[in-house]
């Protein structure tokens, strides 16, 4: 019974860390620059959405203020693309990393000028409730982020997979010379490629937020979701999602059975072990270019 | 060898008006200049060639068409419209195609899904009947319609890849070196193909090629580049009787005293 209910727990945490590595793995796929900040556009989406729904402050409905923070992040990634990453094209990818890692600083500053450096709740219709499945009792949130992430990565996959501008968005990211001579206007595509992980940053800040509180540090999680994007193979959107998955898993139970402090070396520990076997992660699409 | 050249011969220009216009085109690679005032016209339904060793900016003329690289100077026009400096994209709409160097398919995207990405421009309804088409000129495209194009074999990628130009339904198509790293057999059959899409569907083509043999007894008309500079030009009928095409481009040697004086005249050209 504790195993199911740790289990049931880590993958719940383990679906928040694969949608902020999946975000991190759509930027790297298709501008090949690593977006630091991806963490800290998962605390701004929280922060937006707890501003819309909360009563202290707009009061919306919850699903409507998910929608608007949705949007609102959305444009927000577009922007940052638009106004400043898309200025640093032909510069060395060294430059985009150190500057997102400064945007990360900013949000993170003005969050916490905006709301404040105690942590907050979110209001969510779902928070302590409990579902009893026999003798294993399941938090209604824990639910809700599963579902939610099973949800966001079957509409992922369908989007990429079947609609004309999904496709387009993989073939940027496969050949962006090729797309450029098919008619694909890449920096768009670049652009809405950020607009989506904006987007799927929120989720995972409103799935993170419906189960504990957020503050503005809350995005230093995503160091933890870059190492399990790197776990599942920089690159493969599986393999993000799979990655978090382990993570989650791995860190309660680690935090029960070896020592407490375990739970916060393991997912850095797991992703040595994983470079060290499997440099190209475990999910990897490795192409071995053809002449 | 069989050249296709014949019916369309018929003095210059019968074909219509030029589809294409390259007018004193100069591009840069950062200072070096690697087209130096190129002019050469493509008319409707003609396949014209450009020959020229490595390095001479065949493949760069090929981007400044397409817009990936801009012109200092100089104009294109397309059907009597400028679209130098245009975004790629806008100038595949207005019906350039280009079939780059070396394939560069889509290697994740299924064989159809990359033959569809090249209608992605496009929002009328002949797309499938497009495709049927591509499929009916290259069956075995059809027979891995499925397959992951990055498993697909030099000779069947080069067949999407020009699939995948078709499928813009190009006003031109640009192909960049299609005999490259391919069999003999296997260039007879891609140039085949290229001169029945030619004579059958009335494709106008701008072919860049190493392989000035094949080039020759395909295409109906010639340009050769040298460092950046176009150097002559004629039917391709022409090009084959010259003497300077035959020593340096077809490799029929006369004496090698000969070829000693005809390399010092051609180093005049420059």
């Amino acid at each position: 019974m504790e195993v199911a209910q740790l289990l049931l727990g880590g993958i719940s945490v383990g679906c928040v860390y694969g949608l902020v590595a999946l975000g991190f793995v759509l930027i790297y796929k298709a501008t090949e620059s690593v977006n630091f900040a991806q963490g800290d556009l998962m605390m701004l989406g929280a922060f937006i959405t707890l501003q819309f729904v909360n009563t202290a402050y707009w009061g919306l409905p919850f699903w409507l203020g998910v929608l608007l923070a949705v949007l609102v992040m959305a444009v927000v990634g577009y922007l940052m693309e638009a106004l400043v990453i898309r200025r640093l094209f032909g510069q060395p990818q060294f430059a985009v990393v150190i500057l997102t890692i400064a945007i990360g600083f900013v949000l993170r500053f003005a969050a916490g000028f905006i709301w404040g450096h105690e942590p907050l709740t979110l209001e969510t219709p779902f928070a302590g409730r409990n579902v009893a499945l026999g003798r294993l009792v399941i938090g209604v949130d824990e639910i809700f982020v599963i579902g939610a992430t099973v949800v966001l990565t079957g509409t992922l996959y369908l989007f990429f997979a079947r609609t004309r501008l999904g496709v387009a968005m993989q073939a940027a990211s496969q050949n962006q010379l090729a797309a450029y001579y098919m008619g694909v206007p890449v920096k768009r595509i670049h652009g809405l490629i950020w607009a989506l992980s904006g987007g799927i940053a929120t989720i995972a800040g409103v799935l993170f937020a419906s189960r504990g509180s957020i503050d503005p540090n809350l995005g230093l999680l995503g160091i933890k979701a870059f190492a399990a994007a790197v776990i599942g193979g920089f690159g493969s959107l599986p393999g993000a999602l799979a990655g978090g998955l382990i993570v989650g898993i791995v860190e309660p139970f680690a935090g029960r059975y070896i020592a407490a402090g375990y739970s916060q070396i393991m997912p850095y520990a797991i992703m040595l072990v994983v470079l060290v076997l499997r440099p190209n992660g475990l999910f990897a699409q490795v192409q071995s270019k053809k002449v | 060898m069989n050249v296709v050249a014949g019916p369309f011969q018929q003095g210059e220009g019968a074909a219509g008006a030029p589809v294409l216009q390259v007018r004193n085109v100069e591009t840069f690679y950062g200072a070096v200049m690697a087209i130096r005032g190129v002019s050469l016209e493509v008319h409707r339904g003609r396949i014209v060639t450009i020959l020229g060793a490595n390095g001479a900016g065949k493949t760069t003329l090929l981007k400044t068409i397409s817009g990936v690289m801009d012109p200092e100077k100089g104009q294109i026009l397309l059907n009597g419209e400028e679209i130098q400096g245009i975004e790629p994209d806008e100038i595949v709409r207005r019906g350039v195609a280009h079939v780059p160097e070396g394939r560069e398919v889509f290697p994740f995207l299924s064989v159809e899904e990359n033959l569809r990405m090249g209608a992605f421009t496009r929002s009328d309804d002949g797309v499938g009947a497009d495709l049927e088409m591509v499929y009916a000129y290259f069956p075995i495209l059809r027979e891995r319609f499925r397959q992951q194009a990055g498993y697909l074999s030099g000779g069947q990628q080069q067949m999407l890849a020009i699939g995948r130009g078709l499928m813009t339904r190009p006003k031109i198509l640009l192909l960049d070196e299609p005999s490259l790293g391919l069999s003999p057999i296997l260039v007879q059959e891609i140039f085949d193909i290229i001169r029945r899409l030619n004579s059958e569907q009335d494709v106008t083509m701008m072919l860049v090629e190493q392989n000035a043999k094949v080039a020759l007894n395909t295409a109906h008309h010639g340009y050769v580049m040298e460092v950046g500079r176009i150097v002559m030009s004629g039917t391709t009928a022409q090009l084959l009787d010259s003497e300077d095409i035959k020593e340096f481009y077809l490799g029929v040697t006369g004496e090698t005293q000969r070829g000693q004086k005809r390399w010092k005249r051609r180093k005049t050209w420059r």
